[in-house]
């Protein structure tokens, strides 16, 4: 399925700069996979050694948190919103 | 969700105050009730900064009666770009001393409280007691995580904003009434994973668009109006201009607020949960650091070394020790930095401040430059030590 994937601040390095690239996956695993191959190396800042999203990093279907739905294998239905919101402390 | 007022009005305003805040009593959500309620209310905001700043400065105007203001910090003038409650006059003057007077000019109604001294896991407790509703404007993990240990074990709302170049967040933290910081970010990032503003830079501005917010949510929470930010995240892009929502439930899972807590007090030590410097990092710099001057004596002494600043190219750009080559830590993360350093010489790292040259110090060390040793302090340290001409930021 076709989604977009909204890309923080922070990582924007691995994707020249774009705030919001096209994704493809029927879960968010495969949106994952699929955004690794496409800009390498940012996988790994969203998902550790395990392959788990990690702790201080929230990601959204849509709305909804992944954490408190299926994680990694949330469907991400065509057109939907994925974001990736990481824990930043500036003030 | 509407939630009710969190404090009682005021028995009265004097016809002072009916002058000064006419425009809020001429609002029906707010009149003359909620306007009490905010004369009544005892607000402390964490932190003098740049979240602080907007923040304490909207506080006060709106004529909260009691503004508490914490900060250890004195002023900089590379807090100037932002802090926007502190003025050119006030460099080198303590942040919250400088913060109260500029309180005090904008409403003299308000009662200023200073905590002149750094929140601690000693004093959190005693000192957020004697308030209604915390406003966080720290710029670090350690003190966020402290002070929703505090909010919680207290059962204070907890007013968070963020900041980072053009992103914001913003959400507020109650958990009688919703999810706590620790529902939202669970655990800190490893140290190095996420820069901090001095690290990664925030457009000044930046701060006004999320303090506002923040002052927004403590106002209808004080006064019990409107749809609270509370199992919400408020998400802002300055460079899109885009605000986005999305929801933050309450972790029955939460450590701190959810069915089976194990943390029932606070923790001993939040910089050692934060890491603020890896072990890694720590381990590597032991018997490995030296000082600003031992570089330059190596350098005027001739000694076959190979210095490299780990910062980004445009915080070289504002200033740089001569005789450096600049490779981004992420290259060194990443490995393809390795294969860039020479084997014939003493490989020097350093960057802004020391912390992050630490890091990539226990990469080199790990792939066999075991002689390889960073500056203690960074570019700051040698300017303030050897070149004190240079511009520091």
């Amino acid at each position: 399925m076709s989604v977009s994937v909204r890309i923080p601040t922070i990582l924007r390095t691995y994707t020249g700069g774009a705030a919001e690239v096209a994704g493809e996956g029927a879960t968010l695993r495969e949106v994952f996979a699929k955004l690794d191959a496409d800009y390498p190396g940012i996988g790994a800042r969203i998902l550790d050694e395990s392959g788990k999203v990690r702790r201080f990093v929230n990601v959204y279907v849509g709305e909804e948190d992944v954490r408190f739905s299926e994680g990694l294998d949330t469907p991400t239905p065509a057109g939907v919103q994925i974001s990736v919101i990481p824990a930043v402390a500036g003030g | 969700m509407s939630l009710p007022p969190l404090v009682e009005p005021a028995p009265e305003l004097t016809v002072d105050e009916v002058r000064r805040y006419s425009r809020h009593l001429i609002i029906p959500d707010v009149g003359m009730t909620g306007q009490k309620r905010l004369k009544n209310a005892k607000v402390l905001c964490v932190g003098a900064g740049g979240l602080g700043s907007p923040a304490l400065m909207y506080l006060a105007a709106a004529g909260v009666g009691t503004l508490g203001i914490i900060d250890f910090d004195v002023v900089d003038e590379s807090n100037l770009q932002r802090q926007i409650i502190h003025g050119q006059s006030d460099v080198g003057r303590l942040k919250a001393e400088s913060a109260a007077a500029t309180v005090r000019e904008i409403n003299p109604l308000v009662n200023v409280v200073i905590h002149n001294v750094a929140l601690t896991t000693d004093n959190v407790m005693d000192i957020f007691s004697g308030y209604d509703l915390i406003v966080d404007g720290t710029d670090n993990f350690a003190t966020r995580y402290m002070v929703n240990d505090a909010a919680v074990l207290l059962g204070k709302p907890y007013v968070w904003g963020s900041i980072y170049r053009f992103d914001g967040q913003a959400s507020v933290f109650w958990a009688e009434h919703g999810p706590c910081y620790r529902c939202l970010y669970p655990e800190p990032p490893p140290p190095g994973m996420v820069p901090s503003c001095a690290e990664g830079g925030v457009l000044g501005v930046l701060c006004a668009s999320i303090g506002s917010i923040q002052v927004n949510e403590a106002i209808k929470l004080l006064t019990g109006i409107g749809d609270p930010l509370v199992g919400r995240l408020m998400i802002y892009d300055a460079l899109e201009m885009k605000y986005r929502d999305v929801k933050v439930r309450k972790d029955p899972e939460c450590v701190l607020c959810g069915k089976n807590p194990t943390v029932t007090a606070l923790l001993d030590d939040y910089e050692a949960f934060c890491g603020v410097v890896s072990d890694e990092a720590q381990a590597a710099a032991q018997g490995s650091t030296i000082t600003a001057l031992e570089l330059k004596k190596w350098q005027d002494d001739g000694e076959n070394i190979y210095l490299v600043d780990v910062r980004e190219p445009n915080e070289y750009d504002i200033v740089s020790i001569p005789g450096a080559t600049l490779i981004p830590k992420g290259e060194f993360l990443n490995g393809s930095a390795l294969e860039k350093m020479p084997q014939d010489k003493k490989i020097v790292l350093h960057c802004k401040s020391g912390a992050r040259s630490a890091e990539v110090l226990a990469v080199l060390k790990s792939a066999g430059f075991s002689d390889a040793v960073h500056v203690g302090g960074g570019v700051l340290s040698w300017v303030k030590t050897v070149d004190p001409s240079q511009p520091t930021y």
